[in-house]
Parts: C-alpha cells; sequence; structure tokens
C-alpha cells in the first residue's frame, strides 16, 4: 500500500495504480475522454490533468502510476487553467452542432465543456472537415466531431478481438476508419457506440429518434442467449426505443452484443395484438371469449394424454411455470416440454446443466476446451470473456470442431467422440493438460447433447474431473453451455415431458391438441392437430396455429430469467402489450378459469411466491435413466446458427435483417484477396 | 499537409521480385519472431521502391500478410509518414528542397522550373507519365545548394538552365548524372583547397 495525499486528503491505495484511480479513491472527480477503465491507456486526450508536487508541468493523470509520497492536487489554479486549455483546443475543430446531434443529453464533451470549459471561443478560422465513413448498417458516423480518443480502436483490437479500426493520416489530418471503409465484422461492434465520448460514433438504427431525457430507462436482462447480459430498455411511450448495457462485472461487465442492442425494432414489428382463428385456411380476428370458448370446446373433446405443450425459447419462468401449473392441475396431461430436441439432460442436480465455473471464473481458468459449440454465436458475451482470459492468462484453448475466427487462436482436435473417450480415460495429451492445469474449463455445447453418446461423454467426463479433483467445492470445470434464455429456467422448474417422450410423438402426429408457448422452432409435419399459438409475434408458430392468442415479449412483462451461469434475474415491464395482447400468465390463467372454473394464480404475487417455493423445495426426478449410456464412434458437428436470425424477435427485426444480408454476401465473395 | 489520398486506380496484385524477396527476409531476420510487425516500415520502402515510388493496396495487403498483421495496421503506418506515397509519382520522383539555405540559394527558381516543364501542381504527373515533383523539407546537403533528389540521388550546386537540362533528361527516359553540377567533388571547395594543406588524411 501506498500512502499518498490528494487535496490535503491523505489515502492509501494500491501499488500499480495510477495518479486518476487514486484521486477518485479520494473522491476527487477529474475529468477524462481517452482513459477508460476495461481498455489499455492511451493518455492523448490530456483532460486529465493534474498537479503533482515538484514536478514542473501538469501530468496526465491517466498515464501515470502513483508512487510514494506523492502529493497531488486537482483543484488548483493551474489545473482549472489547464483543462481549460485542453478543453479549448478539443474544441478547436469539434462543430456547434449540439442541437441536432445525437449524442445531445448524454455527450461527455458537452457536459464537461459545461463543467470545466470557457465559455467564449477564440478561434476565427476554419473548422475542419473530415468526410463520413461508412461503417456497416449498425453505426452512423459523423467524424467530424471526432476528438481522436482512440477509445474505438482500443475496445476493436483489444475486446471485440477484431483489428479492423484504426487512426489514419497525422496530427490534425488524423481520421478514424475501417479499413477501406468496411463493415465492421464483430459482433460487439455497436459498443463502441456508447464508448464514443462524443456524436462522432452514433447509432444508425437509433438516429433522431428521441433525446436521452424524454426516454423512460427500465433496467432488466436480455434475452437473445442464455447469458442473460444486463441491460437498460428506453423507452418511449410504448415503443422500446433502444437497448444499452448496465454494468454487472458478473455477466457481461458493460458491454452487450449487437443482436441484444438492435433486436428491439422487432418488438414493434410481426406483433399479434388480437386473437385470430383460422377459418378455412384464412385468419379470422376474434373476441378474447370467443377465442376461449373454442378452446373449451376443443379441449373438452379431447383426451388429457392427446394435449401438448411447448414452451419457446424467450418463454419466462412465469410462463413455464403457469403452463406447468395448468398442464398438470387442469389437463392432466404429461406431455409439456421445453426442448426442441430430445437432447440429454440430467436434472437430479442443478451443476449437471449450467455453466459452473461461471462466466466471471473464466477470468482465472488457464486451459479451455470447446466441445461441439461455437461461442462466438451461441453466447457473444462468453466468447468476449474467453478472450479476455486468453489476452491476460495466455490461456490454451481447444475445440473438437473448425470454427472459424474465434478472435482468438485455438488448437483444433481430432473431431470424432472416440476422441473424447481418450480424454478421459486418460489415454490423450489433454489428460495431461487438464489435470496440470489448476482451473480448467470444459464447455459441452447443445451439439453434443444430441450425439447417441451424449450421457455416456457427460458422465464419462464428470469421473474423470471428479477423480482428479477438478469438480470440487471451489472450482467445478465441467459446464453446459445452454443456447436459449430460458433453458435453465425451465430446467429448474422441470419443464421436461415425464417419458422423454412427448417429442417422438409429436413427429408421429400423436397430439391432437398442441400449445405454444413461444415456440416458434418446433419441427413436425402438421396433419390433424389443432394448434394453439401464445406468443408475441406472427412468426412459423404462429403460422401453423389454428387458435393464435396473443402475449407479450419480454419487455411488456416483469418475469424471471434464470442464466447460464444459474443467476435468477429478472426481467422488468419496460412498456405493455399491444392491442387486446394480455401478459403470458393472464392467458393460462383465463384458460384455466373456462376449463376448471378456478384461477391458477389470483395474481402475479402469488405465482412469483408459488415458483419460488416450487424452485426451492428442489424436488426433482431422475430424468437421466430415461436416456441410454452407449458409446457410439460419431462425429461432432456444429452447425452454424444463423446469428441475426434466431428468435422471433431477430427475426422481425429490420436491423438485424440487414445485418444478415450483409454478412451472407461478405461471406459468399469473401473479403481477403 | 492534407491526409494522403489513395489512388483510384489500383493494380490487382503485388508481389516482391524474387531480388526484394531475399532482401525483405534479410530485413524480417533481423527482428525476433514474435516482432515481425517492426519491418513493416522496411518492407513498404521496398514495395514502394519496386512499384515505381508508390504503394498500392494490394502491396499493402500482401505485406500484411506477409508479416501476419491486420491490414489496417499497415494502412495506417503508409497514410501517416510523408515518404510513402499513395498514388503514382512517376519513374522519376524529383524533391526540390525549399528549406532557407537552398531558398536563399534559388530553390523557389527550380520549382518554377517544375512547374513549366513536369505539371503545374506538386505530385502531379507530368504529360508522360514519367515523372513529378515535390517540394522537401530539408535534405542536409545545404553546403551544395540548391540540390534536388530524384529517386536516390542527389544532384547539387543547380541553376535554371541546368536543372531544365536535367528535366529534359529525364523525360526523355534518361538517367543524367548524380553529384554536383558546378565540377565540385562532394563539398569541397571549388577552386582547389586552401586549408588543411598538410593534412594528409584530409
Amino acid at each position: 500500500m501506498l500512502k499518498v495525499k490528494v487535496n490535503n486528503k491523505e489515502v492509501q491505495v494500491e501499488e500499480g495504480l495510477t495518479v486518476l484511480q487514486a484521486c477518485e479513491k479520494a473522491g476527487a472527480e477529474i475529468p477524462r475522454f481517452c482513459y477508460h477503465e476495461k481498455l489499455s491507456i492511451a493518455g492523448n486526450c490530456r483532460m486529465c490533468l493534474v498537479e503533482i508536487e515538484k514536478s514542473r508541468k501538469p501530468v496526465a493523470s491517466c498515464a501515470m502510476p502513483v508512487s510514494e509520497g506523492m502529493n497531488i492536487k486537482t483543484n488548483t489554479e493551474l489545473v482549472e487553467k489547464a483543462r481549460k486549455g485542453v478543453m479549448e483546443f478539443l474544441l478547436v475543430n469539434h462543430p456547434l452542432d449540439c442541437p441536432v446531434c445525437d449524442q445531445g443529453g448524454e455527450c461527455d464533451l458537452q457536459d464537461q465543456s459545461m463543467f470545466y470549459g470557457i465559455d467564449k471561443t477564440r478561434y476565427k478560422e476554419n473548422k475542419r472537415y473530415v468526410p463520413e465513413k461508412y461503417m456497416g448498417p449498425l453505426i452512423k458516423t459523423h467524424m467530424t466531431r471526432c476528438i481522436h480518443c482512440t477509445r474505438c480502436i482500443r475496445f476493436a483490437t483489444e475486446i471485440a478481438g477484431v483489428e479492423e479500426l484504426g487512426a489514419i493520416g497525422r496530427g490534425e489530418d488524423m481520421q478514424i476508419t475501417t479499413y477501406l471503409e468496411k463493415t465492421m465484422e464483430s459482433e460487439l461492434s455497436a459498443n463502441v457506440i456508447d464508448l464514443c465520448p462524443v456524436g462522432a460514433l452514433t447509432s444508425k438504427p437509433y438516429v433522431f429518434e428521441a433525446r436521452p431525457w424524454e426516454l423512460k430507462k427500465t433496467e432488466s436482462v436480455d434475452v437473445m442467449d442464455a447469458v442473460g447480459s444486463n441491460i437498460r430498455i428506453d423507452t418511449y411511450g410504448w415503443e422500446v426505443k433502444r437497448v444499452l448495457p448496465k454494468i454487472n462485472e458478473d455477466i457481461n461487465e458493460e458491454w452487450i452484443s449487437d443482436k441484444t442492442r438492435y433486436a428491439c425494432d422487432g418488438l414493434k414489428n410481426q406483433r399479434l395484438d388480437t386473437p385470430f382463428f383460422k377459418k378455412n385456411g384464412k385468419f379470422e380476428k376474434i373476441e378474447w371469449k370467443d377465442a376461449l370458448d373454442i378452446l373449451k370446446k376443443k379441449i373438452d373433446v379431447t383426451s388429457p394424454n392427446k394435449i401438448a405443450g411447448f414452451t419457446g425459447d424467450l418463454t419466462n419462468m412465469e410462463t413455464s411455470y403457469s403452463a406447468k401449473e395448468l398442464f398438470g392441475k387442469v389437463f392432466k396431461s404429461p406431455h409439456l416440454e421445453s426442448r426442441t430436441k430430445n437432447n440429454f439432460i440430467d436434472i437430479e442436480k442443478r451443476q449437471n446443466y449450467i455453466f459452473n465455473s461461471k462466466i466471471k471464473g473464466i477470468d482465472k481458468s488457464d486451459l479451455i476446451i470447446l466441445i461441439g459449440t461455437n461461442p462466438r454465436y451461441e453466447a457473444t458475451m462468453l466468447n468476449a470473456r474467453i478472450r479476455k482470459t486468453y489476452k491476460k492468462n495466455k490461456s490454451k484453448i481447444y475445440s473438437f470442431n473448425n470454427l472459424g475466427d474465434l478472435t482468438y487462436p485455438y488448437e483444433i482436435l481430432n473431431n470424432s467422440t472416440s476422441e473424447i473417450k481418450k480424454i478421459f480415460e486418460n489415454n490423450h495429451k489433454i489428460s495431461k493438460e487438464i489435470v496440470n492445469a489448476k482451473y480448467p474449463i470444459i464447455i459441452l455445447g447443445h451439439e453434443i447433447l444430441n450425439l447417441q453418446s451424449a450421457k455416456f461423454i457427460f458422465e464419462g467426463f464428470q469421473s474423470f474431473l471428479k477423480d482428479n479433483n477438478k469438480i470440487n467445492e471451489n472450482w467445478n470445470s465441467l459446464n453446459i453451455l445452454n443456447l436459449n434464455a430460458s433453458s435453465v429456467g425451465s430446467y429448474d422448474l422441470q419443464v421436461l415431458s415425464n417419458n422423454n417422450d412427448t417429442l417422438h410423438k409429436l413427429k408421429s402426429n400423436f397430439f391432437d391438441v398442441i400449445f405454444l408457448f413461444g415456440q416458434d422452432d418446433l419441427i413436425f409435419n402438421k396433419k390433424n392437430e389443432f394448434v394453439i399459438y401464445i406468443g408475441s409475434h406472427g412468426d412459423r408458430g404462429a403460422e401453423i396455429a389454428d387458435l393464435i392468442l396473443p402475449g407479450a415479449a419480454f419487455t411488456e412483462q416483469d418475469g424471471h430469467y434464470t442464466n447460464l451461469d444459474g443467476e435468477l434475474q429478472m426481467a422488468f415491464k419496460a412498456s405493455y402489450p399491444p392491442g387486446k395482447a394480455k401478459e403470458d400468465w393472464q392467458i393460462i390463467n383465463s384458460i384455466s378459469q373456462i376449463m376448471s372454473e378456478k384461477n391458477l394464480f389470483d395474481n402475479k404475487k402469488d405465482l412469483i411466491n408459488s415458483m419460488i417455493s416450487y424452485l426451492n423445495s428442489n424436488k426433482k426426478n431422475s430424468f437421466s435413466s430415461l436416456f441410454k449410456k452407449e458409446f457410439v464412434d460419431e462425429k461432432i458437428s456444429v452447425y452454424p446458427i444463423d446469428y441475426y436470425y434466431s428468435n422471433v424477435i431477430a427475426r422481425s427485426s429490420k436491423t438485424m435483417m440487414e445485418c444478415r444480408n450483409l454478412r451472407k454476401r461478405v461471406n459468399k465473395t469473401g473479403t481477403e484477396g | 499537409m492534407s491526409l494522403k489520398k489513395v489512388n483510384k486506380i489500383q493494380p490487382d496484385n503485388f508481389e516482391f521480385n524474387s531480388n526484394n524477396l531475399d532482401l525483405a527476409k534479410k530485413i524480417l531476420s533481423k527482428y525476433p519472431a514474435d516482432k515481425m510487425k517492426s519491418a513493416v516500415m522496411p518492407l513498404l520502402y521496398l514495395a514502394q521502391k519496386q512499384n515505381d515510388n508508390w504503394i498500392p493496396l494490394s502491396a499493402m495487403k500482401y505485406i500484411a500478410k506477409f508479416l501476419s498483421m491486420p491490414y489496417i495496421k499497415v494502412y495506417e503506418v503508409a497514410t501517416f509518414y510523408s515518404m510513402y506515397n499513395l498514388s503514382p509519382v512517376g519513374k522519376y520522383y524529383i524533391q526540390v528542397c525549399t528549406t532557407t539555405p537552398c531558398m536563399i540559394r534559388g530553390a523557389y527558381k527550380l520549382v518554377d522550373v517544375c512547374k513549366k516543364k513536369i505539371s503545374q501542381k506538386e505530385k502531379e504527373l507530368s504529360k508522360n507519365q514519367q515523372c513529378s515533383w515535390v517540394e522537401v523539407e530539408c535534405l542536409g546537403a545545404c553546403i551544395n545548394a540548391p540540390m534536388v533528389q530524384i529517386n536516390d540521388e542527389y544532384y547539387e550546386d543547380l541553376n535554371t538552365t541546368k536543372f531544365s537540362e536535367i528535366i529534359e533528361d529525364i523525360l526523355s527516359d534518361k538517367k543524367p548524372k548524380s553529384g554536383s553540377y558546378r565540377g565540385r567533388i562532394n563539398s569541397e571547395p571549388e577552386n582547389n583547397r586552401i586549408t588543411l594543406l598538410n593534412n594528409k588524411n584530409a
């Protein structure tokens, strides 16, 4: 610990901190543009100048390591004058277009010039003009406003792992650009918008949409993947205008993926706002009462075990739980399923289906093995963590598939299950590495759980790791990477068919009535089934439906989600369902009301209490005994998921569509050459 | 100074010729294996020399792949330094020194000759696409002022007539003799030495 004085106040700080961090610890705020905790230090904006005793000139505090006995002053006349000077220089070439700038109201430059700058200009010459740069469909550029802090460049190279942004030219003519103005090929690209302290990089889909002070801000969680990034939803009336990251060091730090950020315009399109009934192959608008009557008539003539229900990838736990109660208590049917494939899952213990090492735990890992998963597209934020640990610890990373660019180098292993078998039989060079590693991480993707030998591999790994003390109280190195926001929550709630046969029976057209709770990804040939779709968007599920009951999207109802870490989080209501649509649990409640003249739950609170007590009761069936433990020599294939097209909200989003088209074209023609 | 413009017409391919490839490998061997990027500047210069004094985009890509570094990083370096040309400047690239000593000895008269004989503007190709000229800062040959540099050679002690002849030669693709144009040996006094006469080594 070092003793330093900040404005005559003594503080103790750890060694290796910068003067700026020490000042922050002492409670002295220092203005800055280029400095950012998560990025490397550049020290080029000069806004953080402070006075240090025995130093003749003001010092850039962000780049100066703190040393014993420093006497730092941040409120002297010299500092004030220095800040004013820097501010004046920064504004020399900065246009005075705040009234038409999208950053206005949340602009670092604007705020700091109000606070630290001077109120008039002495600069009479012409300002510099910089032509706009194309950076893809997400980022709008206005490079005249750029103050060359290089945060965006550092983000792209260090965190996103795509070295595509750079500064060309020099001095006054320096310009930030991508190589020959190509689109940034990263799923994290839009974070540079948040990083930009001025209005040089702004959001293209959000251009001139709203001012920050007019928006209602709701803190929530993201449902685009199982990571459960923490987000802030900004709404203007009903409309969700934009989604921003919220800091959560355990999950997403302060970044979010482009899909999380920009799929929100899908909440405006293709919405189901009134009940529909299919008559002679055409959908007709009907009233709620009629819809429920039709439903009752249909179910009354159907035997309970011919009714099946499927919950979807974005379904919150409240909906899953009420569906479970509906099927258990009202329909008395055993066929409620949350998966789309009969993949292996052992729900007896929670550690059998979550990411045990935790996303935060990746930071200290020294060996990562990817089996049947492509984290770049399946869990973008998790992939960013792997890159972080690769950068920090130089961790070794292996994959059984060639996954293309993952933003970090990895070694490709022989792609077959017999190779995996060798590892946990201690017959492989990696076995030794696992044993020697301090914090190894083995990530099993969903593709591996679909294999015939899934149970064999999972349990084999488990016992191998247990034998070598890699699964203990402090560290559990066996992880399952779930794909969907609802996965872990559904497993926690045991939304799985009792005999693991629902999906087989669906394929053989066994059922008469099928409920789809926001489930759009089922693959089956519809014959005479009566399909009821309860969900928010008119997509694949609604297309095959006979009766549509309009529900709410994740931004329009309070709901819990459990992320792949096993962290229970709540998505808050930021907006309300459109038209006659209702919250999902209300729909299920009214189905129960009409079927049995009894509400499942009195109110939402009752539902949540009941759900939490169910989660705590922890009565789990042994589900894994339904799977055969056998070894088959198979190839592991990772099918690339259609990143910008993976759920109903993304499929309805114009922005995502644009990204997808762009990426497809790029893949076809090839960029190098 | 303004941002250098990249030429619109670009060749499709660039590769070092065998001679330069050997040179490039020699340059690379000066750096540790994980610090190959450091060779980007000499390699860019090599590419510029091979390609008539300018660096096309394909050469930048070629060098980026050669050193396994991102394209943008090579592009950054190439746009930063004023001695890399990103658009054609002709087979003969004339750099006229106009810093104070040369200026006093009539460098601007040489500039006028360039304007008349080659092109009105700096870095503009002559009619036969063979050469272009540019004003530069001190080239360190003040004692022989005024002087110009054409590709790798210095042409010193010039006046307008002599410089006109040099340009005529260049335009007809003849390489003129380099060095002093008043008969001096390097920077020795013009009419025999008057100092250090007894010193054998002088």
